[in-house]
């Protein structure tokens, strides 16, 4: 105490020295994150917006990659994100319900269940792809060819066990921002449907899901947009450099956004002539990702609102 | 009832990896041969990666191998095999040492959290209790949509930007080596570490700050010597957690960190991953071989590497940040 008093003056200029060095340090780190940030964009903006023209987004590619357009990788892209949210939203939906009208907040199985979520959420998006391959397509797609006698029809790579491989990546996701919407509906509308003599069950589909049908669809915009960006999952499972023609069934095989990107950029027999080309794909990717993004975060705002 | 779906789901991937690990004595038995007739046709190589392979054609490799390790004694060598130094999957003499995929992983990971954490950390505790507040409402968005990068686009740019910028100003050899890509890994798991490290500083008691006001302290003084070893725990998770999406992130390093199996610790030498492995030879791996095996055997030890990192930054790390709260409540 005495010290404090006795050297107050030199004690405080240094201190706000270092003081000042501290502040500035964590500014500089904050302000590095947001120049980073923006110079992503910028450049993929810059370098990419000249090349994307309509017939880029509507012809098929030319001339092993190197020409054309990225159409059959958007098409690819968009099959493959319905068929995910088909499979993924309606299970994470139903987990959520479970979770949030069901089970008992401090029961084993609930704790088990939200520790398979959270372990889920941590697990590598390549270690899915693995799973995709040993479960999907070598355990269910060789057991529905071996139960109907067909030659190898399932049980080789496909968009639908892609598909499902990406449902199963982004469930956490959609489980997470349901529960979410479900615990924002009221409680007292739940009271008042019980005390009109409702089951649990009418409740839940009369009142409560109709109020948390924003939070649903926002959980199943971050899915699509997450499983647009991953490409690591479906690297095995069906994804093709190129294709004479679009996918025509759930087991074709079938090109994406992201994959493309990944093969024009690394794999091509000539990545300087088809430079243009890869950032033109990747502000596609890009826009799209971002695009989903935004309204999942309108929505919420609405959501949170409402 | 339902619920059961999520569990099996988790359980799934028990399962998958432990049939990794269940075919890996049983890989020269009765199962692979018949897989492999059946899949012969469908395994034909889509990705054709230059850099990894040898010319030899793949599919004298299988079947020439497996008579020579079919009698019983084919798991110690294996197991040598395994702990060799040498990746080398695709050759008359297949070896698969694991132990350059390790320490690449291990390098990356590391390089990518020691510049991924200070930057993190620091600005999440700029933004949370320096930062005037339209920074921060401008900030959160921000850091959303770098998040929301695929990690093939932040590949991309390393591959084409930062590979080049760090050739020049550091004068390396490779223009793709291991600082590239744990650069972009940092790129990508930063908005992780700012996410958690922000969230847990936010979160703790008001009455720390004022308490610490109150005592005359100026306001850094406070954050940093009250507020942040208050919540070392929930920074330590943010470190924990960021580090396990590093050692797990697939598409930077296969497009960025240069690709070769070498066992090096040197940042500036080209760079292979357990994940960057499996993404970039399971498309062209004969079902059902040994090499088959080896590269679930590798995803395993990524599921059981990242599962551990986040069993720990749950339930320790957590637990004793919620230890520490009660504690200074009940004090006051």
């Amino acid at each position: 105490m005495g010290r404090g008093s006795y050297g107050f003056r030199k004690e405080w200029s240094w201190y706000t020295l270092v003081g000042v060095a501290a502040i500035s340090m964590t500014a500089l780190a904050a302000l590095a994150i947001v120049g980073l940030t923006l110079s992503l964009l910028g450049h993929f903006t810059l370098e990419g917006l000249p090349h994307v023209t309509w017939e880029f987004l509507t012809q098929p590619p030319r001339n092993n990659n190197t020409e054309g357009g990225i159409f059959p990788a958007i098409y690819g892209t968009v099959l493959l994100v319905v068929l995910m949210s088909l499979m993924g939203v309606p299970i994470g939906t139903a987990t959520a319900l479970y979770l949030s009208e069901y089970a008992r907040e401090d029961s084993a199985l609930t704790r088990w269940v939200r520790f398979g979520v959270n372990t889920l959420a941590g697990v590598p998006a390549i270690v899915f792809g693995l799973f995709g391959l040993g479960f999907f397509v070598q355990f269910l797609g060789k057991g529905i060819d071996r139960i109907f006698g067909l030659e190898l029809v399932w049980g080789k790579p496909a968009i639908i066990w892609a598909a499902a491989t990406m449902a199963v990546l982004t469930l956490p996701v959609v489980i997470v921002s349901v529960e979410e919407a479900l615990r924002s509906v009221p409680r007292h509308l739940r009271e008042a449907a019980f005390a009109l003599g409702a089951t649990r069950w009418q409740t839940i589909w009369h009142v409560v899901l109709p109020r948390a049908l924003t939070g649903i669809l926002t959980g199943s915009i971050l899915a699509v947009s997450r499983g647009a960006g991953e490409v690591a999952p479906i690297l095995f499972l069906g994804v093709a450099y190129s294709l004479p023609e679009l996918p025509k069934g759930l087991t074709s095989q079938f090109m994406e956004l992201g994959y493309h990107l990944y093969v024009l950029s690394t794999q091509s027999p000539d990545v300087e002539t088809t430079r243009p080309l890869q950032y033109a794909t990747t502000l596609v990717l890009l826009l799209t990702t971002f695009a989903l993004n935004l309204s999942a975060v309108l929505l919420r705002l609405r959501l949170r609102r409402g | 009832m339902i619920f059961l779906f999520i569990a099996r789901e988790a359980l799934g991937i028990f399962t998958a990896a432990d049939t990794a690990v269940g075919s890996q004595p049983a890989a020269t038995s009765e199962l692979s041969p018949e897989l492999y007739g059946t899949e012969s046709e469908s395994a034909a190589p889509e990705v054709y990666n230059p850099d990894v392979d040898f010319p030899e054609p793949e599919a004298p490799a299988g079947p020439a191998e497996r008579p020579v390790a079919e009698p019983g004694q084919g798991t110690p060598p294996l197991l040598a095999n395994l702990l060799s130094t040498t990746w080398q999957p695709v050759s008359s003499q297949p070896k698969y040492g694991i132990l350059p995929l390790l320490v690449g992983t291990l390098k990356i990971a590391l390089l990518a959290i020691l510049l991924a954490a200070p930057i993190g950390i620091l600005a999440a505790i700029y933004a949370a209790f320096f930062a005037p507040r339209w920074f921060r409402e401008f900030l959160k968005p921000l850091i959303e949509l770098l998040a929301g990068f695929p990690s093939v686009v932040i590949g991309f740019f390393c591959l084409m930007v930062l590979a080049s910028i760090v050739q020049e100003s550091l004068g390396t050899t490779f223009r793709l080596n291991a600082l590239v890509g744990s650069l972009g890994v940092a790129i990508a798991i930063i908005p992780i570490v700012f996410t958690i490290a922000e969230d847990s500083l936010s979160r703790l008691p008001r009455v720390l700050w004022e308490a610490g006001l109150a005592l005359g302290a100026q306001p850094w003084q406070v954050v940093f010597r009250i507020l942040v070893p208050a919540a070392t725990p929930g920074l330590f998770a943010a470190v924990l957690l960021g580090f396990g999406r590093a050692f797990g992130e697939t598409m930077i390093v296969l497009m960025a960190s240069g690709n070769a199996p070498l066992l090096s610790w040197s940042p500036v030498e080209p760079v292979r991953t357990l994940s960057a492995t499996i993404g970039s030879e399971m498309g062209e791996v004969v079902w059902g071989s040994l090499h088959y095996s080896v590269l679930f055997l590798l995803g395993l030890l990524l599921f059981v590497g990242t599962f551990l990192l986040n069993v720990i930054a749950e339930f320790w790390v957590r637990r004793r940040l919620l230890r520490r709260f009660q504690g200074t409540t009940a004090a006051l």
